[in-house]
């Protein structure tokens, strides 16, 4: 008896012990070795570093505006993200998931953009939003819109939203992909059930769909929220950041901290304060997300 | 074993790895890793472990350059550059321009014992491009660019009133930026200011440099720049200039390359940027492009060095510049280079490059100036405004 | 419709709604489309033109296609070289989460231990630290490790890397499958780790699906890991000859493009075959309630 309560107790553990092993080699020892040298001076080269205790902590709190700024901007595209990109991502996932005619076609199509490296898309977005030569202001044009045409990156007003709707048209295929399976595995039943008691498209949605994609959505949200608000190949490749810092995000800070300025132990200190800010709303999410759920 | 981030120039330097191993017998293994960013945390990581090749390049700063000479992996090459080999010492070889670089002179502010401790490749400058067959429908003589910046204002408005779109440039780079602001500062006020304002003795509000960052802010108000270049790469605005959608360029010499495979019937012409006065020589930057160091912990050191000599005599040199038309680093190959590229190394006496200045401006302050020109080029701030904000972190460093 | 006397009942009417939804249904989809397959499209229609005409004629169908930029763009990035490697990548590192991140979210969502929680926030929240230089920490233990230039040492970080995803979202659809053919299979006499490799597994196919879908991207696309951790060529992934169109300098456009398109179609055609998993998983074993 003894022996079988023993061997179900690390029965549970060799589950997650191949997962715990690998976190232990090659996450634990980055993640301390960080928190180690944010309180350091270190310049990413010398053999040998000074210890600042926390200052690099206080500067980054009392004197680099330009830190939360881009943090804002994060936010502000994070935001949008949540937003426009993940209902849209849900509206497509539902049309998908009835039988629609060529819904495999549709499906193919809408993970396109995740496929596509950061170099086409750059590319290809540089040239829509081009000032002179651009698609997007032929189209306004064309349109009768033409006081609207613009250098889009490059003005002051439009520059984050710009890259934003590239993130956005980047991303949404995987909340779409992630949503569609959720959906798929609503009991088809239901439905049905609920369709001879002559419930409507959007009674079903609220009554049956909603309740059982909560935890999805939780899911999707959440990895929207870390995916953008780590956002920086798509603004390097089309602003740089610009103009002046109207779309400088948390990474993009951090590099240019760490390897334009050369300080390591700052860029650490400033990857410390921003993962526990991820952290943070992300608990806030899952505390949430239970909440809900027990509704 | 070399490790290098040039992937453009990984075939080259393979061939010349097989020819080298035919003539003497030693084998050199050429290992590409690109992008440069990648590369240069290959290089970092591999100091903390010490397993460094013999021969690598260091990309970034000199402050980064310096802090690798004294965790000890960058080997002092003065001695072999000054030691006669085949009659004429190695350093001779080379524009004087092209050590400079890679030298640290007496006391300098890193703390690094003088000496040369890199050796050059290739040479490259940054300079003006115009393309003279719009210059020719604008009515404008494609013999003769603007001389001052006067007369860049009146050409400029000259192809205006002939709807072409003036000047681009990767300003979206800030580093080109500071490199056009840098040329017109050491112009207005000589270097010994501008290395004073480095030092902290000058301020950035003085009115020389109030009047450096006006040009951007009359550059805006002209309407000189093309439409979006303030957060345009560099590579987007070569395909715009060899596009013929811009009259002017500010762009390094590697450009010529680049303009040959977008479009080879371009004609375009050279020239430094327009003068603000007279009192002091434009500066133009280049420099060394490429560099390659020893390593100083390095068993192979002496064979590392034979290469390198190898590497930068007049045949190998030629063959390099010829597949990559890069500059040459050896003066004695210069002779055989196309033309365009041959206007790019005029004015080669008056180059020069942070990584030679006496002083150092901080990172944090040159991104401050420069980010503070893209506000002014899209209207968002006043060039006062600028100087303020740039003199506010200057402070913040030296504190 | 105000205004509009019609009999809901009125089977024409209803025919009309249908047509009409279904019309702007696909209106919708196509409008979307197109933003998607644009792109593609237009790096399908680069790698037909030369590096003088591709930025002057931005036409989607150029006139000469140049369909030779596919033979050099495959011989001149070496692809015959590194595609095996990346299939070999592919497959050992997507095994690897799928297998180890299932068994972990499998015991995060249905059994009971000590520290369960604590744990499953520190795994997830290795995806939140975006760990500056981590590069350089990486490359120090694999060093210690001696598994620089390895493949292990390509592969192992790349698991490690996909594992706190993949957690994640097994676990919220392992929240969400019925716990009772899971109880009748104990009752059975079914141990723990048949009742997940017979039971549990099978039912999130859909999920595993999902996973396996992102983790091949990001195997296929991954470069930066490569030029840290291998040296040999012969090491190297797909995403390595994409690196000679790239030069600080030049790009060589048409060639990019045309290694792009020749690396994207192989995760498509992937795709394509995983997603049928995602709906079938429904009709395969559709028990929950």
């Amino acid at each position: 008896m003894n022996f079988q309560r023993l061997r179900n107790f690390f029965g549970n553990y060799i589950f997650i012990l191949p997962a715990l092993a690998l976190f232990l080699v090659f996450s634990l020892y980055p993640f301390l070795k960080v928190f180690q040298l944010s309180v350091t001076g270190w310049d990413g080269i010398s053999p040998q570093t000074a210890f600042v205790g926390l200052a690099n902590f206080k500067d980054l709190f009392t004197d680099n505006p330009v830190f939360w700024l881009s943090m804002k901007n994060a936010f502000t595209i994070t935001f949008l993200a949540l937003t426009v990109q993940n209902l849209l991502a849900l509206f497509l996932a539902l049309l998908c998931d009835r039988d629609i005619r060529g819904g495999n076609i549709y499906r193919v199509i809408f993970y396109l953009p995740p496929v596509l490296s950061g170099i086409v898309v750059g590319l290809i977005w540089n040239w829509i939003y081009d000032g002179n030569y651009g698609l997007l202001n032929h189209f306004l044009s064309f349109i009768g819109l033409g006081d609207l045409s613009r250098a889009w990156l490059a003005d002051a007003k439009t520059a984050l939203f710009s890259v934003a709707v590239i993130h956005m048209w980047k991303g949404f295929g995987w909340g779409f992909v992630i949503l569609l399976a959720g959906l798929q595995s609503i009991p088809r039943e239901l439905y049905e059930a609920a369709r001879v008691d002559g419930a409507s498209s959007w009674v079903m949605f609220k009554n049956i769909t909603a309740p059982l994609m909560i935890p999805v959505f939780i899911l999707v949200s959440i990895l929207t929220i870390l995916g953008t608000m780590q956002i920086f190949d798509i603004i390097i490749s089309t602003t740089g950041g610009g103009p002046g810092y109207h779309t400088e995000v948390p990474i993009t800070r951090i590099l240019t901290t760490m390897i334009g300025a050369s300080k390591f132990g700052y860029a650490c200190a400033m990857g410390v304060v921003f993962g526990l800010v991820l952290l943070a709303i992300s608990m806030v999410q899952i505390r949430v997300s239970r909440a809900m759920r027990q509704v | 074993m070399v490790w290098h981030w040039l992937s453009d120039r990984d075939d080259a330097f393979r061939e010349l790895a097989a020819r080298y191993e035919g003539q003497t017998g030693v084998k050199v293994k050429f290992d590409l890793y690109a992008p440069s960013e990648i590369y240069s945390q290959r290089i970092k990581a591999a100091v903390q472990t010490q397993t460094l090749p013999d021969i690598y390049g260091i990309l970034g700063e000199k402050q980064d350059f310096a802090s690798f000479i004294k965790a000890g992996f960058v080997e002092d090459l003065t001695g072999v550059l000054n030691a006669p080999d085949g009659g004429v010492p190695w350093k001779d070889r080379f524009f004087e321009k092209a050590l400079g670089v890679n030298e640290f002179r007496p006391a300098n502010p890193y703390g690094v014992a003088p000496g040369v401790y890199g050796i050059p490749l290739d040479m490259t400058t940054i300079q003006m491009v115009y393309n003279k067959k719009l210059y020719a429908e604008a009515g404008l003589d494609p013999a003769s660019p603007p001389k001052t910046w006067e007369e860049f204002l009146a050409h400029g408005r000259v192809l205006r009133d002939k709807n072409i779109p003036r000047f681009v440039s990767g300003f979206g780079e800030i580093w080109m930026i500071d490199a056009l602001a840098s040329n017109w500062a050491m112009n207005l006020m000589g270097e010994e200011k501008v290395f004073k304002t480095y030092e902290g003795k000058a301020p950035y509000t003085d009115p020389d440099w109030i009047r450096v960052l006006s040009l951007f802010k009359q550059m805006a108000d002209e309407k000189i720049l093309v439409d979006g270049a303030v957060t345009m790469v560099n590579k987007t605005a070569e395909q715009t200039f060899a596009n013929e959608r811009a009259a002017f360029a500010f762009n390094g010499s590697w450009c010529v390359n680049v303009y040959k495979g977008m479009n080879p019937g371009l004609d375009y012409g050279v020239f430094p940027p327009p003068a603000l006065s007279r009192a002091h020589p434009m500066k133009i930057w280049g420099g060394a492009g490429t560099s390659f160091v020893v390593n100083a912990r390095s068993a192979r050191k002496l064979a590392a060095v034979e290469f390198l000599k190898w590497l930068t005599a007049d045949a190998q040199q030629a063959f390099l510049s010829e597949q990559t038309q890069n500059l040459p680093s050896n003066k004695n190959v210069s002779g055989q280079i196309p033309p365009v590229l041959a206007q790019f190394s005029v004015g080669m006496e008056n180059v020069t490059h942070p990584n030679v200045y006496p002083v150092h401006e901080s990172p944090e302050v040159t991104e401050a100036f420069d980010k503070g020109i893209q506000s002014i080029l899209i209207g968002e701030k006043t060039p006062a405004e600028v100087a303020q904000a740039v003199r506010r972190v200057k402070e913040k460093g030296s504190r | 419709m105000d205004g509009i006397l019609v009999d809901p009942t009125d089977v024409n009417y209803e025919k009309l709604k249908k047509n009409t939804v279904s019309f702007f249904t696909h209106l919708f989809l196509i409008t979307v489309s197109v933003a998607c397959i644009f792109p593609l499209w237009w790096a399908f229609a680069s790698s037909l033109k030369t590096q003088g005409s591709v930025f002057k004629d931005l036409s989607l169908f150029p006139r000469d296609a140049h369909w030779e930029n596919y033979v050099e763009a495959w011989t001149r990035a070496d692809f015959s070289r590194y595609f095996l490697n990346s299939l070999f990548y592919t497959v050992t590192v997507v095994l690897g989460v799928v297998f180890i991140a299932s068994m972990a979210a499998y015991a995060f969502s249905r059994l009971r231990f000590r520290g369960r929680n604590l744990l499953f926030l520190v795994c997830i929240s290795t995806m939140m630290v975006p760990i500056p230089g981590s590069f350089i920490a990486l490359y120090v233990l694999l060093n210690k490790l001696h598994l620089i230039d390895t493949r292990l040492g390509y592969i192992l970080p790349q698991i490690n890397g996909g594992l706190p995803l993949g957690i994640f979202l097994l676990k919220t659809f392992f929240d969400d499958l019925p716990k009772e053919l899971e109880d009748s299979a104990r009752i059975d006499g079914c141990g723990r780790f048949r009742v997940y490799w017979h039971i549990a597994l099978p039912l999130a196919r859909p999920a595993i699906a999902v996973l396996a879908i992102f983790v091949i991207l990001a195997v296929w696309n991954e470069y930066l890991l490569a030029m840290l951790v291998l040296s040999n060529k012969d090491l190297m992934p797909l995403q390595r000859g994409l690196m000679v169109f790239q030069g600080a300098h030049i790009t060589q456009y048409p060639l990019l493009m045309a290694g792009i398109v020749i690396t994207v179609l192989p995760v498509l055609a992937i795709y394509l075959l995983l997603q049928k998993h995602i709906i079938k998983g429904i009709t395969a074993g559709a028990v929950k309630g």
